[in-house]
């Protein structure tokens, strides 16, 4: 039944394969992401309350479930790798955490943007901003353990160890954040009354946010392809690649 | 140490934790540091802040919740670290036995010298930060289920990390994110008894992450292990 993904896990082939599938995510990126920018940045209407200042929700909100959703991709690589000991998951995990930690910082900060004119403040300690901060501190602990060993194949398993045990935490976390802010903190910031989005405000987050995606797949796929020929830099097929294109 | 075939598990359990215990009192400095700094960390926030007792007496969870989050921190590395510059954790791992029981006994010994003194120094220093009278119940509890959670999750870190020459401030940032939800149940649960209420909730969670850490831990501990030591 699996018999059709094991050429996959051969690093050469996953090198084309994911050179051929990069040219087609790049691609719909550029369409789908700038027809979604503009179309929500400039042509959206406003929201009746926030003004215009609502716009960057068009940003923020994909870049936070991206920022979350890269986490459980990481989590799923290093489970496989740990399972099935694939090389090449190890190497997809590596390329995921820096992507997926620049958008909890992008999250992050154009959560504080937003909140700015709306709550009148930077920070507040909401539960779901707390949660996103410590969602950063996870992912710069795993970037943080990958970069302290020599041996990259090592590093994969040590990061792919603590990917897991960040994953059973990240729910506990969650909660647990959530349980401290309504002990802690009276209902002092009004939430942000959402009312259900119209269709033409809708049509554009889908846009974004699949733009954004697409955005990630491209980014990975990229740093995918580098650490393929990274870690495999004295096989003979990276050698005939780099006489080939300097050629 | 001679660990053979015909050892039982319990008494494979028992003799590491005897072994790492007379370790742990040879080198008294190793046990008496941790606490000695859990002490200074503690009296820092009252010349920070401030001597003023009702404002002491609010945030005493927090600073002794915070002050043993980091002593325990910094008596995590001796947990696996002269094992593997001498070569007697590799010993255990290739021993017969499995490897969770080995590390779950050298886990318990680690928070019998470091967990276990700090709930008996607590109540002191609580005093000196005016603790309110209804959470020293609360505050000693807290300790008892919470200090090996974070023994616990804090092995994982020291395993992960005991290949790697630097790997004290890494460590920190490893295992600190795991801590957050221990401090939060446990300084609610003693908030909570200062006003008189129940904190049985909060102190089922922390016993919960307690069990939960307590049989899934020394798992990734081993694996993680498995990898330092390669």
């Amino acid at each position: 039944m699996w018999k059709w993904l094991h050429p996959y896990a051969n690093p050469e082939v996953a090198y084309h394969f994911t050179g051929k599938i990069l040219s087609w995510f790049s691609a719909l990126t550029i369409i789908i992401l700038s027809t979604g920018l503009v179309w929500a940045l400039l042509f959206a209407p406003a929201d009746y309350q926030q003004g215009d200042s609502f716009r960057i929700f068009y940003i923020h909100v994909p870049a936070a479930s991206l920022s979350m959703g890269i986490y459980v991709g990481m989590a799923i690589a290093a489970f496989s790798s740990l399972v099935w000991q694939l090389k090449l998951a190890d190497a997809s995990a590596a390329a995921m955490a820096p992507v997926g930690a620049a958008f909890t910082v992008i999250a992050l900060l154009t959560g504080s943007a937003w909140g700015k004119p709306m709550w009148g403040t930077w920070w507040i300690w909401d539960a779901r901003l707390t949660s996103e901060l410590i969602l950063l501190f996870l992912y710069l602990g795993v970037i943080a353990l990958h970069n302290a060993f020599e041996d990259k194949n090592l590093a994969g398993k040590a990061a792919g160890i603590l990917t897991l045990v960040g994953v059973i935490n990240i729910p506990i976390i969650k909660y647990s954040v959530e349980w401290w802010n309504t002990l802690h903190q009276g209902s002092t910031v009004s939430k942000l009354g959402k009312p259900s989005m119209t269709i033409d405000m809708l049509w554009p987050f889908i846009f974004c946010f699949l733009g954004f995606a697409l955005l990630v797949a491209t980014i990975i796929c990229i740093r995918f392809r580098t650490e393929i020929l990274a870690r495999n830099s004295i096989r003979p097929w990276v050698r005939d690649l780099v006489i080939s294109e300097n050629k | 140490m001679v660990i053979n075939n015909t050892l039982s598990y319990r008494s494979a359990f028992t003799l590491i934790i005897k072994r790492d215990l007379t370790i742990a009192f040879r080198h008294r400095d190793d046990i008496l540091n941790p606490i000695i700094f859990f002490i200074i960390v503690v009296t820092l926030f009252p010349l920070g802040i401030g001597p003023e007792s009702s404002t002491l007496s609010r945030i005493a969870p927090g600073i002794i919740w915070v002050a043993a989050l980091l002593s325990t921190l910094l008596s995590l590395d001796r947990l696996f670290k002269s094992d593997h510059n001498d070569g007697s954790l590799e010993q255990m791992l290739l021993s017969p036995h499995p490897v969770f029981i080995l590390m779950l006994a050298k886990i318990v010994a680690h928070w019998l010298v470091t967990g276990l003194p700090l709930i008996f120094i607590a109540p002191v220093l609580a005093v000196l930060l005016h603790l309110n009278e209804n959470s020293y119940g609360a505050l000693m509890l807290t300790l008892l289920l919470g200090t090996p959670v974070l023994s616990l999750l804090g092995a994982i870190g020291v395993a992960l990390t005991v290949g790697i020459q630097k790997g004290g401030v890494l460590l920190s940032l490893l295992v600190l994110p795991l801590y957050i939800p221990v401090l939060i149940f446990a300084t609610s649960a003693i908030d909570t008894s200062a006003m008189n209420l129940s904190y049985s909730g909060q102190l089922a969670i922390i016993a919960a992450l307690f069990f939960g850490s307590l049989t899934l831990a020394p798992f990734a501990v081993s694996a993680a292990l498995k990898v330092s030591t390669n």
